[in-house]
């Protein structure tokens, strides 16, 4: 196994470790809590008056402009990270580089900001 | 930038050992941590709004963490029968995993000064004090805090009732913004250190109290990465998701019993751990003196100083702080905290390229700032006149915002 690999071998028996306590204590919940099923008890909440409409329902669109969004920085998160780590291999030469760079993607925020996008309606 | 000792020679029993030992540890660290967290809330919460709190259960009510985890394994579990079965019983685990994942990046002690590496041994070989030591342990961190979206996102859908699908829609478009914003804060941290493994992050700032990165960075990461990662936590001022007065519960409205529980439990598992990983990445982990007898154990009790300092300005906020209305939410993330820690990116670039190179350093100082405020102003030049050019004053914004919506 490299070693590379054997530095996430304790993160994957952390996990085990995390999901079998919760898996521990689900089954312990299923075998001691009562059950005792009606009608009533499975209506989903709506503060008490019976649930109007179908069973799931649409939400707007807003929310998926900035799931775009965020596919915009997370993808810049890609690059400048290896950049942040390597700038001193690349000196002046990288500063102006990545500085272009953020520039343009800021000229993106900037042009969703003036569409309008971020603001919350 | 060499990783965790323990794997560097071979892989025989004593080293798995060690590692479910270090695992078990880990994991019971957070485990008994969680339990006085909350006592911890709600005591303090108390205390601020002139209550008594718990005192029932145990001493001071310590065992109230542990009746109230008693009472909801004896609760009837309720499922809605619009619910997406499987998808409702997964997302606990995703939930609760992933909080206790992003804890094995935090070195809990270990000297770093002196040529020391922060390695200790045990059973004869040596190793650090943290779970794991992935190479890449900022972005595990991202990652980590990525998958958590995923718990309280399917969580929300799959109970297939109203309230839990608003407040998860809610919760996911929060935390994938303020993401974006935490990530971007950390690359300063990162640029200063020139690693992404924790231990290096913390072996980095080891010297002085200059060498933390907060005051390295000069403050504006670690202020955007504390209000970013108090919305990531959905912690008030920003617990928007859980807005009781209009979602009910948000995303766990329709759990119960139990799985319920386990939200509760990733919640506070959660702050800790963020407080363990602001400690880390700014305050320089166990760094700080040596008073007396081994240094060792200084460095464990100043991380947990430092961690506990950071819990109870989480419990403060809680306790003071108005919830943020969900315009000022975005608008806090997308206008300010992301813009702000992208141009101190390149403001902290230059200043270290400019060190290397020899430059002028007041010269630089000045250069990168009054370049960062001509932009800022360009920006705020540009918008202001972009709005006057569409006509709108101050209120023209709400008055389409109503059209729009009608």
């Amino acid at each position: 196994m490299a070693e590379f690999l054997r530095a996430y071998l304790t993160v994957a028996v952390f996990a085990g470790a995390a999901g079998l306590l919760v898996a521990l204590l689900s089954t312990l919940g299923w075998a001691v809590r009562p059950s005792r099923p009606s009608r009533q008890k499975s209506i989903a909440y709506e503060s008490g008056v019976d649930p109007a409409g179908t069973d799931f329902g649409q939400s707007q669109v807003r929310y998926y402009i900035f799931a775009l969004l965020f596919v915009l920085f997370d993808v810049e998160a890609v690059y400048i990270f290896p950049w942040a780590l390597r700038l001193e291999g690349y000196g002046v030469f990288g500063l102006v580089e990545m500085g272009v760079f953020i520039v343009i993607l800021a000229l993106g925020l900037v042009y969703a900001w003036r569409k309008g996008v971020l603001r919350w309606v | 930038m060499t990783g965790d000792p323990l794997f560097a020679d071979g892989f025989d029993w004593v080293v798995l050992a060690i590692l479910v030992a270090k695992a078990v540890i880990g994991f019971t660290i957070v485990v008994v941590g969680v339990i006085f967290m909350i006592w911890f809330e709600r005591k303090v919460v108390a205390d601020m709004q002139n209550r008594i709190g718990p005192n029932r259960a145990g001493r001071w009510g310590l065992g109230q963490t542990l009746a109230d985890g008693i009472k909801l394994i004896f609760k009837e579990d309720l499922k809605p029968d619009r619910a997406d079965k499987p998808v409702f019983r997964l997302a606990p685990y995703l939930s609760v995993v992933p909080a206790f994942l992003t804890f094995t990046i935090v070195p809990i002690g270990g000297v770093f000064t002196g040529g020391n590496d922060g390695g200790v041994e045990l059973f004869g070989r040596r190793t650090w004090m943290q779970v794991a030591d992935p190479p890449v342990g900022v972005l595990f961190l991202l990652a980590m805090s990525s998958i958590a979206v995923y718990g309280i996102m399917l969580a929300g859908w799959s109970s297939g009732s109203k309230y839990p699908l608003l407040g998860s829609v809610r919760a996911t478009a929060q935390m994938v913004s303020y993401e974006a914003a935490l990530g971007l804060s950390v690359v300063a941290v990162v640029l200063l250190s020139g690693s992404l493994s924790t231990h290096d992050i913390v072996a980095a700032q080891a010297g002085s109290i200059f060498d933390w990165n907060v005051i390295a960075t000069a403050a504006v990461p670690f202020v955007v990465f504390c209000v970013a990662a108090t919305a990531e936590l959905n912690r008030p001022p920003f617990d928007l998701v859980e807005a009781e007065q209009e979602l009910v519960g948000g995303f766990h409205t329709e759990y119960s019993s139990i799985r319920f529980g386990m939200f509760y439990l990733a919640e506070f598992m959660n702050t800790i751990t963020m407080s363990a990983i602001i400690v880390t990445l700014f305050l320089g982990g166990p760094a700080g003196p040596v008073l007396f007898g081994p240094p060792l154990i200084w460095g464990t009790l100043w991380f947990t100083l430092k961690l506990l300092v950071f819990l109870f300005i989480f419990v403060w906020l809680r306790a003071t702080l108005p919830r943020y209305r969900y315009d000022q939410l975005m608008d806090l993330g997308w206008k300010r905290l992301i813009p702000l820690s992208l141009g101190w990116l390149l403001v902290i670039g230059a200043i270290s390229i400019g060190r290397d190179a020899g430059w002028n350093r007041p010269l630089t100082l000045v250069g990168a700032f009054s370049l960062g405020v001509i932009s800022w102003a360009a920006l705020i030049g540009a918008m202001r006149v972009a709005k006057l050019r569409r006509g709108g004053d101050e209120f023209g914004e709400l008055s389409t915002a109503t059209e729009r919506v009608g």
